[in-house]
C-alpha cells in the first residue's frame, strides 16, 4: 500500500523541531508499524536523507522500549505496542502523523526518541523488595494464595513503555506507579516496604515533573498491556494507610 | 605454535586447560572454590571498581550482588533503562533442580540433562555447578517478588520442557524473562539508589582497555551525546549476551549484537564454540523481505501442541482442517515415540527442514520453498477445553494472531525454525574468567555451560546462576589481589584503545557509499543462514568463507553512514555491529568447517547415521575450540581444550 507520513523531526534535545512530509509506496500488510518506518529509512539513505530516529528492541511487545504518537493516539489505533501494530490496521492512501512522546519529565532526545529514565528513578525511590542475594528462605516456605498471585501478576505485566504517560493529559504516570506498588504491594514478599514504597515513588513522581491523577482513565485505554485503572486506587490506598501512621 | 597453515584457513596452537577448578570430586568442587577464594575485607571493597558490560539476567544479577557486597559498580548498556535487556523477552520458563513435583529430580539429574541435551560437548565441571545452584535463583527471586505461576494451595507450579522427562520448570505465564528481568533489575535500582552502583544507559561498550596483560577499563560511547568516554576499574565484566543477529534474521532483540565480545576478543580473549547456534523449532514463520525479526513461541506449546505435516504433498495448500487425520504425518511421533513432540530443540528443528525440503511445507512460498509445520491444539482443546488452552497459552495464541492474522484456537499454528541462542561465547575457566586476566563473561557471552546445544530453560537459569551466585564468588579471589595500581587515563594503552575507536567512528563516516548498513547484515545473514545454519557441508562453508570476505570488503568500500558522530546517530551504531559481525561470521565458518563432526546445534552433512541422525565423533572431537585472534589481515588460531568427564559417561544421544 501507498502511505503519506508526517513525521517530527528534531535534530537533538535543544533543536527546534518540525513535521515533515514522506510518501512511501508498496508497504506490505504483513510488516509491522516499526518495519514501514525501516522502509522509510533506507529510502531515505537512498535519497541521501538522515533516516528517521526511533526507540525500538525487541519488537515482540515485551521490552516496552518502542513508542510512538500514530495519529494522536500513544501506540496507534490499536491496544499494543507500536511494534506490535501491523499495518493491516491501516488502508492504502491513509495519512499517517507519526509524533514522539510528549511529557515534561520525557524530554526529545532526537526526532521520536525520548528520554524515560524518570521511570528508573521513580523505581530507584522504593519500587523493590530489599533482600541481598543469598538471604532467601525457600521458595516454598511463604505460599501465596493464588488470587494475590494472579493480581501481582498482572500488575507485574507493565513493560514501562509510558504510554499511558503520553496519552494521560495531566502527564501523570500514575499507572506505572500504580502497576508496581500493586505488584509488590499483592505479595507477601511487598509487606513490609509497602506503605514506604508509596510514599517514596510517589513523592519522587512529582519531583519528576509528571502531572496528578484526575481518574480520566486515558492510561488504561492506552495501555497495551490492559493494565487496569484500579491500581492506582490500590496505590492511593497504600499512600492513605502510610499517611494516617497504619503502624 | 605449528606454522602449518590447516586449510589454508588456521593454525593450531598449544593446547589449553581450565586450571580453576579445584581437585576434588566434581559435586565438592564449588564449596571448595567459594573457600579457597581469598575474601575481601568490606572496606577494601568500596575501593575496587568492577566494570559491567550488560543488564541482562546476568548482568543486572552481577550488578546488584557485588553491589549489595559494596563493590563500586558501573553498569553499562545500549538501552534507555536496563530493564529493557534482552532477556525480557524469554518466554517460556527456568528450570531449578527443585524436586518440588517429587518426580526424581535432583541435582545430578539436572546435570546430567544438561550435558547429554547439549551432546557432550560443555565442561562438566561448570555444568555441575550450574546445577547445583540452580535451586537459590527460585528461592532469591520468589523473595524479590517475582510473581511465578502459583497453584491453589498458594506453591509454585512447574512444568515440564522439551528434552526432559521431569516436571522442573519454573515459569511466569509466558513472560518468564520479563518478570525475573525485572526482579533483577529492581535489586539493580536498589543499588543505584544506595550508591553502589552507577548506571550508564544508552552508553554502548566499543573497545576492552587491556594494561600489562589485564583488563582494566573500557571505551564506550555515550549513544545521546556521541561523547567517547573511558572508564578504567579493576576487573571488567561482560555480560553483553549471544550473537545470533549475525543472522539477521533471528529471534534477538534488534540491538543484540557480538561487539562487546568480539572487541574483546580482538585484545587476546579468546573465541570457544563460535559455529554452535541453537535453532529454535516453534517460531513464526517469515512472511516477506520486509521482515526485520522472527518471534519465537514459547517451546513450552510442544506440551500440548501436536506437531504434524500433509502426507501428501499435493494435500499442502488445502485448509489444514479438511485434511483427514490419515492423511497427516505426525512425523515426531512417528520416528521418536519416547519423546514425539518433546524431542530436542536440534531434532525438531532438523526434522521441521526435512519435511519442508521433502515438499511437505505449508504456508506461504518464500523463495520457493513452503517453510511452515503445523502445531496443532485441536487434539488438546478437545481433551482440556478451550477455556484451560486459554489459560495456559493465551497470551501465546494472541500474541500469534496479531502476528499473522490466523486464529490458533481455529486454524493450526504454523510454526518453522529460526536462529534462537548461541551456545559459543568468550572461552572462560571455571571461575568465568576469560583468556585475559582480569577480564570476567557471563551469561549469553560467555560458552562453558550448554555444549552443542541448549535444553531449554536452561539460559535464563545460567545467567541467574553466574550473575547472582557464581560470579560475586570468583571474582573476589581476582580482587583480593587487589586493588591494582591506578592506570592514568593518558596511559599510552589507554590512548590507544581511545583513538581506535574514534578512527572507527570517522571511518565509517567518511566512506560515504552507497549502500545502507542494513543491506549489508541482511546479505550477511543470507549467507550465514544457508551455509552454516542448520545444516553444513564442507563446500557449502568454503564458499561462504569466501563470500563473506567479498562482503566485508564492499562493506568498507561501499557503506554509506550519514549523519554526524556528536550525537544519536543510529546508523552509525548498527555500522559498529555489523562491521563486527562480518569478522565473527568468518570465524563461525571457519570454527565449522574445522568441526568435522554432526553434535547438537552443529550438523554437518557428511557426519551422520544411516537414518540421517547426528553422528558425533567422540574420539576426534570431544573438546573445545578457543580460538585466538590472529591480527588484521592474519589467521586464527585453535587452542583445543580436550573435555574429560568424571561424573558422567559420554554416551552416544538417543532420543528414540
Ligand atoms: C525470544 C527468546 C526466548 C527465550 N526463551 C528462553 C526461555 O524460555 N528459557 C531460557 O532459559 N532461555 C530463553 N532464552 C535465552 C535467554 O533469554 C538468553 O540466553 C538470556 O536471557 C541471555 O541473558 P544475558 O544476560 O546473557 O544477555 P542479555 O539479556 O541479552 O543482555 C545483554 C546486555 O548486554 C548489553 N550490551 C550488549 N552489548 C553491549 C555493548 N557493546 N555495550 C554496552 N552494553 C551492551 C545489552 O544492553 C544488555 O543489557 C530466550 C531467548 C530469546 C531470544
Ligand atoms: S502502565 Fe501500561 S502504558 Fe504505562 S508504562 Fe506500563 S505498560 Fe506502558
Ligand atoms: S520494541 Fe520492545 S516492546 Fe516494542
Amino acid at each position: 500500500m501507498k502511505l503519506a507520513l508526517s513525521i517530527w523531526r528534531q535534530d537533538g534535545p535543544r533543536a527546534k523541531g518540525r513535521m515533515v512530509r514522506y510518501d512511501i509506496d508498496g508497504v506490505s500488510e504483513d510488516s509491522s508499524f516499526l518495519e514501514m518506518l525501516d522502509m522509510l529509512n533506507e529510502q531515505l539513505i537512498e535519497e541521501g536523507e538522515e533516516p528517521v530516529a526511533f526507540d525500538s528492541d525487541c519488537r515482540e511487545g515485551i521490552c516496552g522500549m518502542c513508542g510512538v504518537v500514530v495519529n494522536g493516539s500513544a501506540h496507534g489505533p490499536e491496544r499494543t505496542t507500536t511494534c506490535q501494530l501491523h499495518m493491516r490496521s491501516f488502508k492504502d492512501g491513509d495519512e499517517i502523523v507519526i509524533e514522539p512522546w510528549r511529557a515534561d519529565p520525557f524530554p526529545v532526545i532526537k526526532d521520536l526518541v525520548v528520554d524515560r529514565s524518570a521511570f528508573d528513578r521513580i523505581i530507584q525511590a522504593g519500587g523493590f523488595v530489599s533482600v541481598n542475594t543469598g538471604a532467601a528462605p525457600d521458595a516454598h516456605a511463604v505460599p501465596v494464595p493464588k488470587e494475590h498471585a494472579d493480581r501481582a501478576f498482572m500488575a507485574a505485566e507493565c513493560i514501562g513503555c509510558g504510554a499511558c504517560v503520553a496519552a494521560c493529559p495531566n502527564g501523570s504516570a500514575s499507572l506505572f506507579m500504580g502497576a508496581k506498588i500493586t505488584h509488590l504491594g499483592e505479595l507477601p514478599q511487598g509487606q513490609p516496604e509497602r506503605d514506604a514504597r508509596a510514599v517514596a515513588m510517589t513523592e519522587q513522581h512529582d519531583h519528576e515533573g509528571f502531572g496528578g491523577c484526575t481518574n480520566l482513565g486515558e492510561c488504561t485505554r492506552a495501555c497495551p498491556k490492559g493494565i487496569p485503572l484500579n491500581v492506582i486506587s490500590q496505590m492511593n490506598g497504600d499512600v492513605r494507610r502510610a499517611g494516617y501512621g497504619h503502624r | 605454535m605449528t606454522d602449518q597453515l590447516i586449510d589454508g584457513l588456521y593454525r593450531e596452537g598449544e593446547p589449553i586447560a581450565d586450571t580453576k577448578a579445584p581437585d576434588v570430586p566434581v559435586p565438592e568442587m564449588w564449596t571448595r572454590r567459594k573457600f579457597d577464594a581469598a575474601l575481601v575485607n568490606p572496606a577494601n571493597r568500596r575501593k575496587l571498581d568492577v566494570i559491567i558490560v550488560g543488564t541482562g539476567l546476568a548482568g543486572a544479577s552481577a550488578g546488584a550482588t557485588l553491589g549489595e557486597a559494596g563493590y563500586n559498580v558501573k553498569s553499562f548498556c545500549y538501552q534507555d533503562s536496563p530493564r529493557r535487556a534482552h532477556s525480557i523477552a524469554a518466554q517460556g520458563g527456568i528450570n531449578a533442580a527443585k524436586n518440588y513435583k517429587d518426580d526424581g529430580d535432583s541435582v545430578y539429574r539436572l546435570f546430567y540433562d544438561t550435558e547429554k541435551g547439549g551432546d557432550y560437548r560443555s565442561r562438566e565441571t561448570n555444568t555441575y555447578r550450574l546445577a547445583e545452584v540452580s535451586a537459590g535463583i527460585i528461592d532469591q527471586c520468589v523473595a524479590q517478588g517475582v510473581p511465578f505461576a502459583r497453584e491453589y494451595g498458594g506453591l509454585l507450579d512447574n512444568r515440564s520442557f522439551g528434552g526432559v522427562q521431569v516436571s522442573r520448570t519454573f515459569y511466569a505465564r509466558g513472560q518468564t524473562g520479563q518478570q525475573l528481568l525485572i526482579g533483577a533489575y529492581q535489586a539493580l535500582e536498589r543499588q543505584i539508589a544506595a550508591g553502589t552502583v552507577q548506571m550508564f544507559a544508552r552508553h554502548e561498550m566499543l573497545e576492552l582497555v587491556v594494561v600489562d596483560g589485564r583488563a582494566r577499563g573500557i571505551i564506550a560511547r555515550d549513544l545521546v551525546s556521541g561523547e567517547i568516554e573511558t572508564h578504567m576499574a579493576d576487573a571488567v565484566v561482560l555480560a553483553s549476551g549471544g550473537y545470533g543477529n549475525v543472522f539477521y534474521l533471528s529471534t534477538n532483540a534488534m540491538g543484540s549484537n557480538v561487539t562487546a565480545a568480539w572487541r574483546a576478543h580482538r585484545k587476546g580473549a579468546y573465541f570457544a564454540n563460535p559455529c554452535y547456534t541453537q535453532i529454535h523449532p516453534t517460531c513464526i514463520p517469515q512472511s516477506g523481505e520486509h521482515q526485520s525479526k522472527l518471534t519465537l513461541m514459547s517451546e513450552s506449546l510442544r506440551n500440548d501442541g501436536r506437531i504434524w505435516v500433509p502426507k501428501n504433498a499435493e494435500d499442502c495448500d488445502k485448509d489444514p482442517r479438511q485434511i483427514p487425520p490419515e492423511d497427516r504425518d505426525y512425523y515426531l511421533e512417528r520416528i521418536y515415540p519416547a519423546f514425539g513432540n518433546l524431542v530436542p530443540r536440534d531434532i525438531a528443528s532438523r526434522q521441521a527442514k526435512n519435511m519442508c525440503d521433502e515438499g511437505r511445507g505449508v504456508g506461504p512460498e518464500v523463495d520457493g520453498v513452503r517453510r511452515g509445520v503445523y502445531l496443532d491444539f485441536a487434539a488438546a482443546i478437545e481433551r482440556m477445553g478451550e477455556e484451560a488452552v486459554r489459560a495456559k497459552y493465551g497470551n501465546l495464541f494472541e500474541m500469534y494472531e496479531q502476528i499473522t492474522g490466523d486464529n490458533p484456537y481455529q486454524v493450526p499454528m504454523r510454526i518453522y525454525p529460526a536462529v534462537h541462542y548461541t551456545m559459543g561465547g568468550l572461552w572462560v575457566d571455571y571461575d568465568l574468567e576469560a583468556s585475559i586476566p582480569g577480564l570476567f563473561v557471563a551469561g549469553e557471552a560467555n560458552f562453558s555451560d550448554h555444549g552443542a546445544n541448549r535444553l531449554g530453560a536452561s539460559a535464563l537459569m545460567q545467567g541467574l546462576a553466574d550473575g547472582y551466585f557464581v560470579l560475586p564468588n570468583t571474582i573476589r579471589a581476582y580482587l583480593a589481589k587487589g586493588p591494582f595500581e591506578k592506570v592514568a587515563e593518558d596511559h599510552p594503552d589507554v590512548q590507544d584503545a581511545r583513538r581506535s575507536v574514534s578512527d572507527r567512528v570517522e571511518r565509517f563516516l567518511s566512506v560515504g557509499g552507497t549502500r545502507s548498513v542494513d543491506s549489508y547484515h541482511k546479505e550477511l545473514g543470507k549467507i550465514m543462514w544457508e551455509k552454516c545454519g542448520m545444516e553444513r557441508t564442507d563446500a557449502g562453508l568454503r564458499e561462504a568463507i569466501e563470500q563473506v570476505r567479498a562482503l566485508r570488503q564492499d562493506f568498507w568500500d561501499n557503506v554509506r553512514v550519514l549523519g554526524t558522530a556528536d550525537g544519536l546517530n543510529q546508523s552509525l551504531e548498527k555500522a559498529g555491529r555489523v562491521a563486527d559481525f562480518l569478522e565473527m561470521g568468518e570465524l563461525m565458518c571457519i570454527d565449522a568447517l574445522h568441526r568435522r563432526e554432526s553434535c547438537g546445534g552443529h550438523f554437518r552433512a557428511e557426519s551422520q547415521t544411516e537414518d540421517g541422525e547426528a553422528l558425533r565423533h567422540d574420539d576426534e572431537f570431544a573438546y573445545v575450540a578457543a580460538w585466538e585472534w590472529g591480527g588484521d589481515g592474519g589467521t586464527p588460531v585453535l587452542h583445543k581444550e580436550d573435555l574429560t568427564f568424571k561424573a558422567i559417561e559420554l554416551k552416544q544421544r538417543s532420543y528414540k
